[in-house]
């Protein structure tokens, strides 16, 4: 065994009122595939933005090679070889392909201030080939497709091999969790294909993915490393259960516990609803106690139909009633009056405001009800809080925290409060609920989105994966190019494959 | 919902002038809007042509290139600024103050100078050093360019009221007065100073660090930052740049007066930054180019110049002129407007 490229010893990290790292050591070889996995705040993201110069360390030492380092930024991280790819895609959308993959680093591109455009273009095309891409490097970066800005990104971390005469290390945080299953695949292949170049740690929600792509899985839970598996000899049931220290077969069959909904109970009723170019001629009833589970591709007017339930466009034609009565949304605001709830699957921009607490972000869509006259009563704001802190078992330090500081899971849970503290919540569309959530916090909002269906609420839900549509709804509804492919009912249940039948 | 998103991100207003000729070609196939305001210029132009055969004429011409001429330097330095994300309201009061100070250092009748060249020289290098002012505001003390570029407008203005002293002093300098007043092979000279800004503008833009590091900050300033681009270095340059473009449009426009006047500026900062955003260049940064400010600049030029042709009566025009501007920018944005569109 040789000596391994990165070696983590005893690293540590505090944050104020947290330890994010406690003595963690890890090691990475050479042409080797990383796999990090652990709940959400166990640490992982914190690690990599060490490693890659976004922090400094408390303590413990970096070995690079051999060598002790400390970087004091991530340019310094990358002129030694060390490459961080985002969470959360970090290209520039208004400038080309090319200068994105070179940023900063255009090298013999830029002779005293001036651009070669020719020889940054091949500059880039030589990342982008290691990839085996064809995007040309002159292309508006905004122009791509999501899946291609990925790679662009990848081409764009591989650059930095450039700069060291060393095999890079490349950290990806997260790379596939926004990205439907097909582009995942692609990803997968892209990082077996980084591996013949570098090293690589992989972060990832997705364990299945995880044992997929990884040579060797490190498992973290509250800021250690507890665990370290070889995929060949392990599985997602093991690992979930090391990252929770304990055994979770996720509800997925509390079915049973819940009275099915009554079918005279319609809370929401839609007729021929269309929109031209989206969708056309939709119907379906949803009951009071139900989930709705909707099915259907990017693009298949499942997005499009649920923004314009919330009142965020209109639809050409068609009608839809709720509670009986005909309902027309010129605005979201319109239809949160008429007892709409809405959790958009983008949670970090559309869903929480980062900077207000969590009192405020609970309390902001209905103000109401924690007014006194013209006047926003703090007491009673803050005891509707405290309760439903309590009653969701949010983990936050105070309802007065930040909520940009909670964890995915518990910023998800302040989500469904804003909406659940109406009095007269009819109707609650889910987008995406689970996005980003590691398992635990999953089995959470899980059980959460049945105890709201208990309530007499009608839920309408995209879910992030087949398999939690088909436990979570008692109906689905698949939609293909804007019309209804088919229904099915949770009485016989279909398989993902039946459902996928009618969605492509 | 990441096919959303793109949508939002996707509209550009403008071309990313950027790479070679084919190249632009290529991109500019699908983007039939960015041609919006220069198929509007073209419009206008006709259209005033049409009312009034005199408007389109060689001469008429000469008067719009001549009126154009300060403008579009202004709105050459406005753009780099804009296309930065941020904002410079100085151009007026250091438009001033370097009139005076060059009115003041050629032969004139308040003081004993008469430095020539050098006092052209002196003018622009006084704008330069307020946007040098603006530049280390913004990026040391981190204070809004908004506020920062309120504050210097008042002290530029400030110290050239103090320097005119009630009685603005007359340029008689008879090279400097013949060169703003002159033509040179039909084309006013102020004109082809203008011109060569541009020219200057459109290299930088395309094929210099500062140009192209200047889309990257204002298209992600926190990114620009993390990839070890020194974001301040580039902030600081462009005030100068822009403040030395605004010291030049005032020295230009004072010897075409032939007075160093605290009013040169008069309605410049309003007609840059209205040229830029009607040209397509965006607000919130990162998109734009000069070329969509010289048609925007065109298109108020032609546009004021027109409506004394077709008789518009002059204390309608500024409400005709406004108006105009609005529904351009209406037109501009409409593909950008929705529901859930975030607008500041």
């Amino acid at each position: 065994m040789t000596e391994p490229v990165l070696r983590v010893e005893n690293l540590s990290k505090g944050f104020p009122g947290l330890q994010a790292l406690d003595g963690v050591s890890i090691e990475i070889n050479s042409h080797e595939v990383v796999g990090l996995i652990g709940e959400n705040g166990a640490g992982k993201s914190t690690l990599l933005k060490v490693l890659a110069g976004l922090y400094p360390a408390d303590q413990g030492r970096i070995l690079l090679r051999g060598r002790e380092t400390s970087f004091r930024s991530v340019a310094a991280a990358a002129d030694a070889g060390i490459g961080l790819v985002f969470q959360e895609q970090s290209l520039l959308p208004n400038v080309s392909v090319a200068e994105n993959i070179l940023l900063g680093y255009e090298g013999e591109a830029v002779r005293f201030g001036l651009y070669d455009w020719r020889s940054l273009y091949r500059l880039a095309a030589v990342q982008l080939d290691k990839l085996g891409s064809k995007i040309p490097p002159d292309a508006a970066t905004q122009s791509l497709s999501f899946a291609d800005r990925q790679i662009v990104e990848f081409a764009k971390v591989l650059a930095i091999e450039e700069r060291t005469r060393h095999e890079p290390v490349i950290l990806l945080d997260e790379p596939t969790s926004v990205l439907e299953s097909e582009e995942v695949d692609r990803i997968i292949a892209l990082i077996k294909r980084l591996r013949e170049r570098a090293s690589v740690v992989f972060v990832s929600h997705r364990l299945d993915e995880v044992l997929r792509v990884s040579d060797r899985v490190y498992v973290m839970t509250n800021g250690r490393c507890v665990a370290e598996r070889d995929p060949r000899h392990c599985d997602v049931a093991e690992l979930q259960q090391l990252m929770l220290g304990r055994e979770l077969s996720i509800a997925y069959d509390n079915r049973s516990a819940r009275p099915s909904a009554a079918p005279d109970n319609v809370r929401l009723r839609v007729r021929d609803l269309s929109q031209a170019g989206r969708y056309e001629g939709i119907s379906f009833d949803l009951r009071g106690g139900e989930v709705l589970g909707l099915a259907g591709v990017q693009g298949s007017g499942r997005d499009a139909l649920c923004r314009t339930l919330f009142g965020a466009e209109s639809a050409d034609s068609g009608q839809f009633l709720i509670d009986g009565a005909f309902v027309r949304f010129e605005n979201p605001a319109d239809a949160v009056e008429a007892g709409v709830g809405y959790v958009p699957a983008e949670r970090r921009v559309e869903g929480i405001i980062g900077g207000l607490s969590v009192k405020e972000n609970m309390t902001l869509a209905h103000l109401r009800e924690v007014m006194r006259g013209p006047f926003i009563d703090p007491r009673r704001e803050g005891n509707l809080a405290a309760r439903w802190i309590d009653r969701l078992r949010i983990k936050t330090p105070s309802p007065k925290t930040p909520t940009g500081n909670l964890s995915g899971g518990n910023q998800q849970k302040v989500v469904l409060t804003k909406w659940l503290i109406a009095k007269d919540l009819k109707i609650l569309v889910l987008d995406h609920p689970m996005r980003g959530l590691d398992v635990g916090a999953k089995a959470e909002i899980f059980t959460l989105i049945h105890d709201l269906a208990r309530s007499g609420i009608g839920i309408l839900l995209i879910a992030d994966t087949l398999e939690e549509l088909i436990a979570l709804s008692d109906t689905i509804v698949v939609m293909r190019d804007g019309r209804i492919s088919g229904r099915f009912q949770s009485s016989e249940p279909p398989t993902q494959l039946q459902i996928l039948e009618r969605m492509v | 919902m990441t096919a959303g998103k793109q949508e939002r991100l996707a509209p550009s207003p403008g071309p990313s002038l950027i790479g070679t000729a084919a190249a632009s070609a290529r991109r500019a196939g699908g983007q039939l809007r960015q041609w919006g305001p220069l198929v509007a210029l073209i419009l206008l132009y006709v259209g005033f042509g049409v009312a009034d055969p005199s408007f389109a004429t060689l001469k008429n011409v000469r008067t719009i290139a001549d009126r154009s001429a300060i403008p579009l330097i202004v709105a050459v330095g406005m753009t780099f600024i804009v296309i930065q994300g941020s904002i410079d309201l100085s151009v007026e009061g250091v438009m001033a103050a370097s009139s005076l100070i060059f009115a003041m250092s050629v032969l004139n009748n308040r003081t004993e100078l008469d430095l020539g060249m050098i006092g052209i020289a002196l003018g622009a290098v006084v704008g330069a050093i307020f946007g040098l002012a603006n530049g280390l505001l913004v990026t040391r003390l981190r204070v809004p360019s908004f506020m920062v570029t309120l504050g210097v407008w008042s002290v530029s203005m400030g110290i050239a009221m103090l320097l005119s002293g009630g009685s603005p002093p007359l340029i008689h300098d008879q090279t400097m007065r013949s060169f703003g007043l002159g033509q040179t092979l039909g084309v006013p000279n102020l004109a082809i100073v203008a011109l060569v800004c541009l020219g200057l503008g459109y290299v930088l833009q395309g094929y210099t660090r500062f140009g192209r590091y200047s889309f990257i900050i204002g298209g992600g300033e926190d990114l620009a930052r993390l990839s070890g681009i020194p974001v301040d270095r580039y902030k600081l340059q462009v005030f100068v740049f822009s403040g030395f473009l605004s010291g030049l449009a005032g020295v230009l426009e004072s010897a075409r007066l032939g007075l160093g006047h605290v009013d040169i500026g008069l309605g410049q900062m309003f007609t840059a930054v209205t040229a830029v955003v009607i040209g397509g260049t965006s607000l919130s940064g990162g998109r734009g180019g000069v070329l969509h400010s010289a048609v925007g600049v065109l298109i108020l030029a032609v546009l004021a110049n027109g409506m004394i042709f077709v008789g518009v009566s002059p204390y309608l025009q500024k409400a005709v002129q406004g108006a105009i501007i609005l529904s351009a920018i209406l037109v501009a944005t409409w593909h950008l407007r929705s529901r859930l569109r975030v607008v500041k």
